[in-house]
């Protein structure tokens, strides 16, 4: 009887939820289609031409584009600074940010200031904050440079040498990402159970470097491998600080991958040659996503 | 016997003060590196400040001093203030994030209400298509989206600036997550009452979701106010300049002389963040973080 009379009703509930879904989906359908899909395709399909930003028409080169930006020398080099940028950024925010959140978790009082204190720099302008590090690195007005004096140091000509421009870059990116990474080990310290610590003190194990190698250090594990992935992914995505602080000088030595897109892109207009570029880009990016979900699926599964 | 029941205590009573020296000393340990590590992060903002307010001669001085000898804050920022349009910069920066977080929201709050909850043909596909979106950054299809807008005649426009980011796929996926654990009898309740679909998303739906749709806000207002890529590419209009291109704009006409200026713009162009995460600090960490944590 009951399974009569519902029935009519949940046919109707399905059309109902066939249209409502189906509109609802709609706008968020048609946008992505609008500015991921069709997108994506078209990079794909520029990657393969000369074209060239106003030119009216444009030639099916293959992998010409593909070819040229592997084997130039610019690209190269830029390549492996965004690698070394990474290489640097990457245990730098992750070490210290592990070190900072072991030692913020035990505080009660003064854990709000350490977390103002270190996350602060997230929230920021980089950009304007860019301008201000410019002023504190500045050879000759610069504290920094200042207190290396005042130490008896050479000075350090932070931004204008070329062996020095991209780890000092790094060096500011580490200050930017290392709050974001403090949170979540903080996250993931506060999830690890009390009685775990305990337990081990009975067990013997009493020192703060054993403890954290037997409990701390491994129950973080997935979330340590979270890190090092979004890390990674938003090191490799460098552009601001290069923009402003040294437009990939001096003599190139701090040219990293986007801003190169970015020139061939949008300055010089060669599009066909910026599209070869942005799949060797969204190469590295994919690489390092597929790494991101494989740890999101051990985070799931621990 | 008797002495050595007497002598217990003594060493037993050492190792607690040891104990409490060690642990005294440990907590001082902790203290000054993480003071150390503090002291580095918020030295750019202190300098930034105080720069600011001091004069251009006891900026281009030798000898350096934290605190202004003379106080020009009025000059610096005035100089600021009149040689760039630093408040329409900072409107612009209200102006797109709001734009930007009011499509978002409309777009995404449904998209993924009918994801969680609804059978539509199509569904999956969509899925499929925000995961794929999720590992896209807006880097990768700037190419054929400034092509469009300039053959659109749209470059310069609030439009262009706000137009890649109307959709976020990274909304749809978190409140997908958060709809899913939305219990089905209230909804199946709130059908038989009469109420129509729309009307459960806004009015029973969305108010359960209120923690992650503010966490979203911040994270979303948060990473456009501080966009430089994309609007440096679409936007070569002063007047239309969010924060960070404004900055670049300024610095560039100051050429990295006046100091005092530079700092003074970097100060305003920060304070609505600063401000708004001194005054919402646990929202912004969770709105921040929370692509990491969920």
């Amino acid at each position: 009887m009951a399974a009569e009379l519902s029935r009519p009703r949940r046919s109707r509930q399905h059309w109902i939820e066939r249209l409502t879904g189906t509109g609802f989906a709609l706008p968020a359908f048609a946008l992505l289609i609008m500015v991921n899909l069709l997108p994506l395709i078209a990079v794909l399909y520029l990657s393969l031409t000369d074209y060239e930003f106003g030119a009216l028409e444009a030639k099916f080169v293959g992998l010409a584009n593909l070819n040229k930006a592997l084997s130039d020398p610019i690209i190269r080099r830029s390549l492996s600074n965004t690698l070394l940028y990474v290489a640097i950024v990457l245990p730098g925010s992750v070490l210290l940010a592990l070190a900072v959140a072991v030692l913020v978790h035990g505080r009660r009082r003064t854990r709000g200031f350490y977390e103002v204190a270190y996350f602060l720099p997230v929230t920021s302008t980089l950009i304007a904050m860019a301008t201000v590090w410019q002023f504190l690195l500045h050879p000759r007005l610069g504290p920094v440079n200042a207190a290396l004096r005042w130490f008896g140091l050479a000075e350090v000509p932070f931004l204008s040498d070329p062996a020095w421009a991209l780890p000092t870059l790094a060096v500011i990116g580490i200050w930017q990402l290392l709050g974001f990474n403090m949170v979540l080990f903080l996250a993931g310290l506060s999830a690890i159970p009390k009685d775990l610590y305990e337990a081990a003190e009975i067990d013997g194990v009493a020192t703060g470097i054993d403890r954290f190698l037997t409990i701390t250090w491994p129950l973080l594990g997935p979330t340590t491998m979270f890190v090092i992935v979004t890390t990674s992914i938003t090191a490799f995505k460098v552009f601001d600080t290069v923009a402003v602080m040294t437009r990939g000088g001096p003599m190139g030595s701090s040219e990293v991958l986007l801003y190169n897109i970015y020139l061939e892109g949008f300055q010089y207009f060669h599009t066909g040659y910026a599209a070869a570029l942005t799949v060797i880009f969204l190469f590295f990016i994919l690489a390092f996503s597929v790494a991101q979900t494989f740890a999101l699926e051990r985070r799931v599964h621990y | 016997m008797g002495a050595a029941a007497l002598a217990e205590p003594i060493p037993l009573r050492a190792t607690a003060a040891q104990t409490r020296i060690r642990r005294l000393l440990s907590l001082l340990a902790t203290h000054a590196v993480l003071m150390a590590g503090a002291v580095f992060m918020l030295l750019p903002f202190v300098w930034m400040l105080m720069t600011s307010l001091k004069s251009p001669g006891e900026i281009f001085s030798a000898d350096f001093t934290l605190w202004p000898r003379r106080f020009s804050a009025v000059e610096n920022y005035d100089r600021a203030l009149t040689t760039a349009p630093l408040l329409r910069f900072a409107l612009n920066g209200f102006i797109i994030c709001f734009g930007i977080l009011v499509v978002q929201l409309l777009v995404a709050i449904p998209a993924a209400y009918a994801l969680a909850k609804l059978k539509f043909p199509g569904r999956n596909p969509l899925f499929v298509l925000v995961l794929l979106g999720l590992c896209i950054p807006v880097q990768v299809p700037a190419l054929p989206l400034y092509i469009a807008l300039a053959s659109l005649g749209l470059l310069n426009t609030y439009f262009a600036i706000m137009f890649p980011f109307f959709l976020s796929v990274f909304a749809i996926f978190l409140f997908r997550q958060f709809f899913k654990s939305f219990p089905d009898d209230i909804i199946n309740a709130a059908r038989l009452d009469g109420m129509s679909e729309f009307e459960i998303v806004w009015r029973i739906v969305v108010p359960s979701a209120w923690p992650a749709i503010a966490a979203f806000s911040v994270f979303s207002a948060v990473a456009h106010w501080n966009d430089l890529y994309w609007p440096l590419i679409v936007v070569s209009d002063t007047r239309l300049a969010p924060p960070p291109l404004g900055m670049m704009f300024f610095a560039d006409a100051e050429t990295g002389s006046n100091y005092g200026a530079l700092t003074a713009a970097a100060t305003v162009l920060t304070a609505p963040l600063v401000i708004a995460f001194l005054v919402a600090r646990r929202r912004f960490i969770e709105g921040i973080t929370m692509t990491g944590v969920k």
